[in-house]
């Protein structure tokens, strides 16, 4: 057993932390008010690596594993969770056609995603109807021979207006044929395809610099060869690039809820009340000390999962045990980090707000915390 | 030395010493533990068993009588023989933690020899008398004096709580020897049983941990010579301190191993037992708390190990233990809690053993440092830094 952090690690997590003090910091909360899409920003981070942190040097990423992912997100996500969701939904599209792609695939999508080329990419699973439960998606992939043909819409799509490829999933065999989650195909699909409309981007609650659209799928023609993995075998793809994906927003969840607690102790050691600092109150000091210690809990958690998939060990369980608790402490932390700052917790002169709209969503994307626990349930009973 | 790097797995001694004792757990203890919560009867024939195993004394060196294991090592067995049976968790636990982990720390080369030894090989039981009828959490309150008087020690007062007190042969006891200053000092001494002057009464009924006897032990003129400071003079709150750092990471342990059985007894019941024409197990209102119960289990249980891993690495671990022992003792309370909801009347009814669970969970936020306190360190650990 050993919390230590090995040299490879530390180093991305020191240049992570650096960049986002110095450059995202300052802006973090500018974005939230304007919705501005980081695209600088992202820019800079695929300088840095940090769009490919654990996609193979061989194809353009940082090869420095799941762990230093996970650290790395932490650190962008204390700054601007905005910033740190189209970072996590790059990764996982780099990793998952490093996993599942042809030659071909990983040669033209890995380096283009890890250097910025692709500025982002993209996750198309969620339709209007069909979240949770993928299998009830009705967005059709057809074979005509020389080319696969896709026709329907998809929803909650992070960074849609700015990818440079979409992992869209789609039926390629009819619910009587093939029900369910067994007859979904996955592909790579460029952005600005023709027949690929992207819609209105969505007015959120929160990650209001993230952009989040709808997407429409009109005879939209891709070649063969950008069928990603088996025929009839994209629900797979789904679930595994979930895992990970799980342990990104865990560490969204981590770094934002690290972000609270900060700048909670800070005020709090600022600010006067009947003559003494607010941190003398135990009433404050009982926060802190259930802020920390969730915050460690999840830490550690999150962390597990990670190690366990860099090890190449089952961590299904464990990453959904991670996002649930990780996700579900924020927002108790965030909460509590409004109410330490009072009033100026309420309002966006402090980033508390800020931070308690941004973790919302997370207990909601990639996998509600029901879907986390019905995974976790399933796991248990099976053992 | 390896440079570190983030490593989630036990060793293959940690594997072991967890296999070994869940081994015994199951066939020793656990066909006992309802008639040792039913009769409080003291499992002297547990302890001895244990004492075998090098159980008593699992951290101390070989070389002073003990398992010479690691404290990661300790807790995994601490999970085990409470996940069977809490009171032979804590009977455990006080005498590694709390007694003899300060004498390692801080005992005379005699003390050693003539008292660690004996006890970490389990020939001798020590307890720990820190807590009075009036002074729990706060040790300035302390009423229990000590006088030097020549070459002796006069000691006076009354602890209570004392778990093994009953059957201890010696007590690790903490007496104020010092009120000059603005802030009083204390002195931690090593009482043998049957020294005149020191005397117990009847042991303590609980709601839980009934095999665990404690009771209210009192000193009334008793005389001890210089060799039974422990530490220095003076300094007896820095050994308490220090002591209860590791003890937070035994009864965290403790904690982990009620939960544990209490999910266990729960996924079987829930298999088992059909409702609405399914087992429980496929409603959603049993698989989400199941759920919730696994998960915060494995925090705790994450959050208990890397406190023992940074005392084994010997780096200060005051807020890490406090966090462990805060989180996983509440946590045992919700996931005892939930199994006697799942289990509905029969979680009610002593015939399953979760009731015991949900009873003996509740201690483990209330000694060795109740939750209040476990933040209170937490607090000042963060406002500090």
């Amino acid at each position: 057993m050993e919390f230590e952090l090995n040299e490879t690690q530390s180093m991305v997590q020191r240049a992570a932390r650096d960049f986002a003090t110095r450059v995202i910091r300052p802006q973090a909360a500018e974005i939230d008010r304007s919705e501005r899409f980081p695209r600088e920003i992202l820019a800079e981070l695929a300088g840095l690596g940090l769009l490919a942190v654990n996609v193979p040097e061989s194809l353009g990423g940082a090869g420095a594993g799941a762990v230093a992912y996970a650290l790395a997100m932490q650190e962008i996500s204390a700054v601007c969770a905005s910033t740190a969701v189209a970072m996590a939904v790059t990764n996982m599209v780099g990793e998952v056609i490093a996993t599942f792609g042809t030659d071909t695939q990983k040669v033209e999508h890995c380096p283009r995603l890890a250097d910025g080329t692709h500025t982002v990419g993209a996750f198309a699973l969620s339709e209007t109807g069909a979240g949770s439960d993928p299998g009830g998606m009705v967005t059709t992939a057809r074979d005509e021979g020389d080319a696969w043909v896709l026709d329907g819409s998809k929803q909650w799509i992070t960074s849609a207006a700015y990818a440079g490829v979409f992992v869209v999933w789609a039926r390629t065999a009819s619910q009587a044929e093939r029900p369910g989650t067994r007859g979904i195909s996955c592909f790579l699909v460029p952005g600005g395809t023709p027949g690929l409309t992207v819609g209105k981007a969505e007015d959120k609650m929160g990650i209001r610099g993230s952009n989040t659209a709808p997407l429409a799928f009109d005879a939209c023609r891709i070649p063969k060869a950008a069928l990603l993995g088996d025929l009839h075998g994209g629900f797979k793809i789904a679930m595994m690039a979930l895992d990970g994906g799980r342990i990104g927003i865990s560490s969204q969840a981590i770094g934002i809820a690290r972000a609270c607690l900060e700048e909670s102790l800070s005020y709090a050691k600022d600010r006067r009340a009947f003559d003494r600092p607010i941190a003398d109150y135990q009433a404050i000091q009982w926060k802190l000390a259930d802020m920390k210690t969730e915050l460690d809990a999840a830490n550690l958690l999150a962390l597990r999962a990670a190690w366990l998939k860099e090890r190449g060990l089952p961590f299904s369980r464990e990453a959904s045990m991670a996002k649930v608790f990780a996700t579900e402490a924020a927002n108790r932390i965030a909460n509590h980090a409004v109410q330490i700052h009072g009033g100026y917790g309420y309002i966006r002169e402090f980033a508390a707000e800020r931070h308690l709209r941004d973790a919302r969503v997370t207990t909601i994307y990639e996998g509600t915390s029901e879907i986390q626990r019905v995974v976790i349930a399933r796991s248990l009973l099976s053992g | 030395m390896r440079p570190p790097t983030m490593d989630f797995a036990l060793s293959d001694e940690q594997r072991l010493i967890r296999d070994t004792a869940r081994d015994f757990a199951r066939a020793e203890i656990l066909p006992k533990a309802a008639e040792l919560d039913k009769t409080g009867r003291w499992p002297s024939e547990i302890i001895e068993k244990m004492s075998a195993l090098g159980f008593m004394g699992m951290a101390v060196p070989s070389e002073h009588g003990g398992a010479g294991l690691d404290a990661l090592s300790y807790a995994l067995a601490m999970e085990e023989i409470s996940a069977a049976c809490a009171s032979c968790g804590v009977i455990m636990s006080v005498n590694n933690s709390l007694f003899c982990d300060p004498l390692l720390k801080f005992g005379t080369d005699a003390q050693k020899r003539d008292v660690l030894a004996p006890s970490a090989r389990g020939e001798m039981l020590g307890c720990f008398g820190l807590t009075e009828p009036m002074s729990g959490s706060d040790a300035q309150t302390m009423v229990t004096s000590a006088e030097k008087k020549g070459d002796r020690w006069i000691l006076n007062g009354a602890k209570n709580w004392i778990t093994n007190g009953p059957h201890a042969d010696h007590i690790l006891v903490f007496a104020v020897s010092d009120r000059a200053g603005p802030r009083v000092k204390h002195t931690a001494f090593l009482v043998a049983k049957g020294t005149p002057g020191f005397t117990q009464n009847a042991r303590d009924h609980k709601l839980g941990i009934h095999a665990a006897h404690s009771c209210t032990v009192f000193f009334e003129a008793c005389e001890v010579p210089e060799t039974a400071v422990v530490g220095n003079v003076g300094e007896g709150f820095k050994v308490a301190m220090a002591t209860l750092d590791g003890g937070r990471i035994g009864i965290a342990s403790q904690a982990l191993g009620i939960a544990k059985a209490a999910l266990e007894t729960s996924i079987a019941y829930a298999k088992d037992r059909k409702s609405f024409g399914v087992p429980i197990s496929q409603h959603q209102a049993i698989q989400f708390m199941l759920s919730d119960m696994a998960t915060e289990l494995d925090a705790a249980r994450l959050l208990t190990w890397r406190a023992a891993t940074m005392k084994d690495r010997g780096v200060r671990h005051s807020m890490e233990s406090a966090e462990a022992k805060l989180y996983a003792s509440e946590m045992c309370t919700r996931v005892a809690h939930k199994a006697i909801q799942i289990h509905g009347g029969y979680g009610y009814s002593t015939e399953f053993p979760v009731e015991r669970h949900y009873r003996d969970a509740r201690i483990t936020e209330i000694y060795e440092g109740t939750s209040e306190i476990q933040r209170i360190v937490i607090a000042a650990s963060l406002l500090r830094g």
